[in-house]
């Protein structure tokens, strides 16, 4: 099933997403995923996130399908050239996965190998055209596919609360006009702002799910607010989350903001995205409390 | 060493629209300068009534020098709708930092050679890519003033200007915006899609 199709129906598409492990042991995930996210319309699979050396995307999404779940294959433009990534959308067609999101992906100087050559050769822009035209049955190199061509859902993903929203707009221009069918949004904890971004997102008709984390606490906010570009946790939530340190640890608290912010959002997007990190058994609950 | 080369005809006449001023660097002694084909184009647009100067010199890569010849060019400069460089990258993007508010135009594209590379500032860089893209980012280089040396515009690792990856850079690509913004040209955001041609070097 594509996304698209939802999402043309007018539902409000609920995503989440699970990193694979540092190993090949799987069944862990599998069985997370199948616990908290079975009432979730699809499951990303992170590609090395934060450059980090992981078990990959599509053979996780392979398993994910193989569950019984709807896998989103993310891919990162950082590993593999122009060939790997064309050759690796056949084999997710070749697989019936049938939904991506593509990525530019973080610097390899930022992950666990920083030694490591970070490759370029497309971005997510370029990698969107690629997917665009390999459905038209012609790869990059101009050589035609043998057979009927793959047909794919392709996302991407835009920064709403980036502090250079402009030059965000302008990029996610350039996504739709390469052919982005849908965005889905970094973490958002500022309703006003990510409003304010819609007001002017709205003019290129694609839909766009809120991106949300479930914060763990005061520490890992400050964290994101001095570490992660594009997400501000206010000083409000800040308060909220080290006024009562145990109920924070539970998750209760981070449940709480997370649900009253998708409640903000939710008349201004055409869906949701949790990036639980690790918490994906408080996924059902934030559900629940956010009327999902 | 490395080599100007004129882009397409096509290109350039797409390029000049209104009134320009030209200005050929004949660079340091490492570069290879496409004169007879310099020469040609300006006749044609000379012919058309399309030029309102010409500056032909060197090192315009140094800022110092750059400056006095400009500002003795100042009207010729202020009559012309653009800035047409035809120079290596790292020329093109000295202009456009001295002539901020104006347009400026890369005329050639600049190859690698073996060898030694010249004297040139450190503050600006030229990937000598074969394909120069100068024209579609107001004149900042977005492969070296980009970490990531991406091509379609921002990614979503700027934090308050700066580049994630290393906090002492400034996000090339918000420069860029910043930059197309103030000389009118955010429309140059709105090319076509950019693939990289890494096999340019078999063009030279």
């Amino acid at each position: 099933m594509r996304i698209t199709e939802l999402f043309d129906r007018g539902e409000f598409v609920v995503t989440a997403e699970v990193g694979p492990p540092k190993g090949f042991h799987v069944e862990g995930v599998i069985e997370e995923a199948k616990t908290y996210l079975s009432g979730i319309t699809a499951v990303n699979v992170t590609d090395n996130q934060s450059s980090v050396m992981r078990l990959g995307s599509l053979a996780t999404c392979k398993l994910l399908k193989d569950a019984g779940l709807t896998p989103i294959f993310q891919m990162t433009c950082r590993d593999r050239n122009r060939l790997a990534l064309e050759s690796d959308l056949l084999s997710a067609a070749a697989f019936g996965i049938e939904n991506l999101l593509c990525l530019t992906g973080d610097h390899t100087k930022l992950g666990d190998h920083p030694g490591a050559k970070p490759v370029f050769d497309l971005d997510s822009v370029s990698l969107l055209h690629t997917v665009r035209l390999l459905e038209s049955g012609v790869d990059l190199g101009g050589n035609a596919l043998v057979g009927e061509p793959p047909k794919f859902a392709a996302g991407a993903v835009v920064s709403p609360c980036s502090d250079s929203v402009d030059a965000q707009l302008a990029k996610m221009e350039r996504k739709v006009m390469a052919g982005a069918d849908y965005f889905q949004t970094q973490a958002v904890f500022e309703p006003e702002k990510f409003i304010e971004f819609m007001e002017k997102a709205k003019q290129f008709g694609k839909p766009v799910q809120l991106g949300v984390i479930i914060p763990k606490g005061a520490a890992m906010a400050r964290y994101m607010n001095n570490n992660v570009a594009g997400v501000h946790v206010p000083d409000d939530m800040l308060e909220e989350l080290a006024a009562d340190k145990e109920k924070a640890k539970a998750g209760i608290t981070g449940v709480e903001i997370a649900a009253r912010v998708i409640k903000a959002c939710r008349p201004y997007c055409q869906g949701v995205h949790i990036m639980a990190l690790g918490w994906e058994r408080h996924i059902p609950a934030l559900l629940e409390l956010a009327g999902l | 060493m490395l080599i100007t080369k004129l882009k397409s005809k096509e290109e350039l006449l797409s390029l000049v629209t209104g009134k320009v001023f030209i200005i050929n660097c004949h660079g340091c002694k490492e570069v290879s300068f496409p004169e007879q084909e310099a020469d040609e184009l300006e006749k044609d647009l000379l012919a058309a009534g399309k030029v309102t100067g010409i500056l032909t010199t060197d090192y315009i890569c140094n800022p110092e020098n750059l400056k006095l010849r400009l500002e003795r060019r100042r009207t010729m400069i202020d009559e012309a709708d653009a800035v047409l460089v035809l120079s290596c990258g790292v020329g093109v993007q000295t202009v456009a930092e001295q002539l901020g508010d104006k347009k400026i135009y890369a005329g050639c594209d600049t190859y690698r050679l073996p060898g030694y590379q010249g004297v040139t500032p450190l503050e600006v860089n030229c990937d000598q890519c074969g394909e120069c893209f100068l024209n579609i980012t107001g004149g900042i280089c977005p492969l070296t003033a980009c970490s990531k040396s991406l091509v379609n515009g921002q990614c979503g690792g700027s934090k308050d200007g700066r580049c994630e990856v290393d906090p002492d850079m400034e996000c090339g690509w918000e420069r860029i915006y910043r930059r197309l913004e103030a000389v009118g040209r955010l429309d140059a955001l709105k090319c076509p899609v950019q693939v990289r041609n890494y096999a340019t070097d078999k063009d030279v």
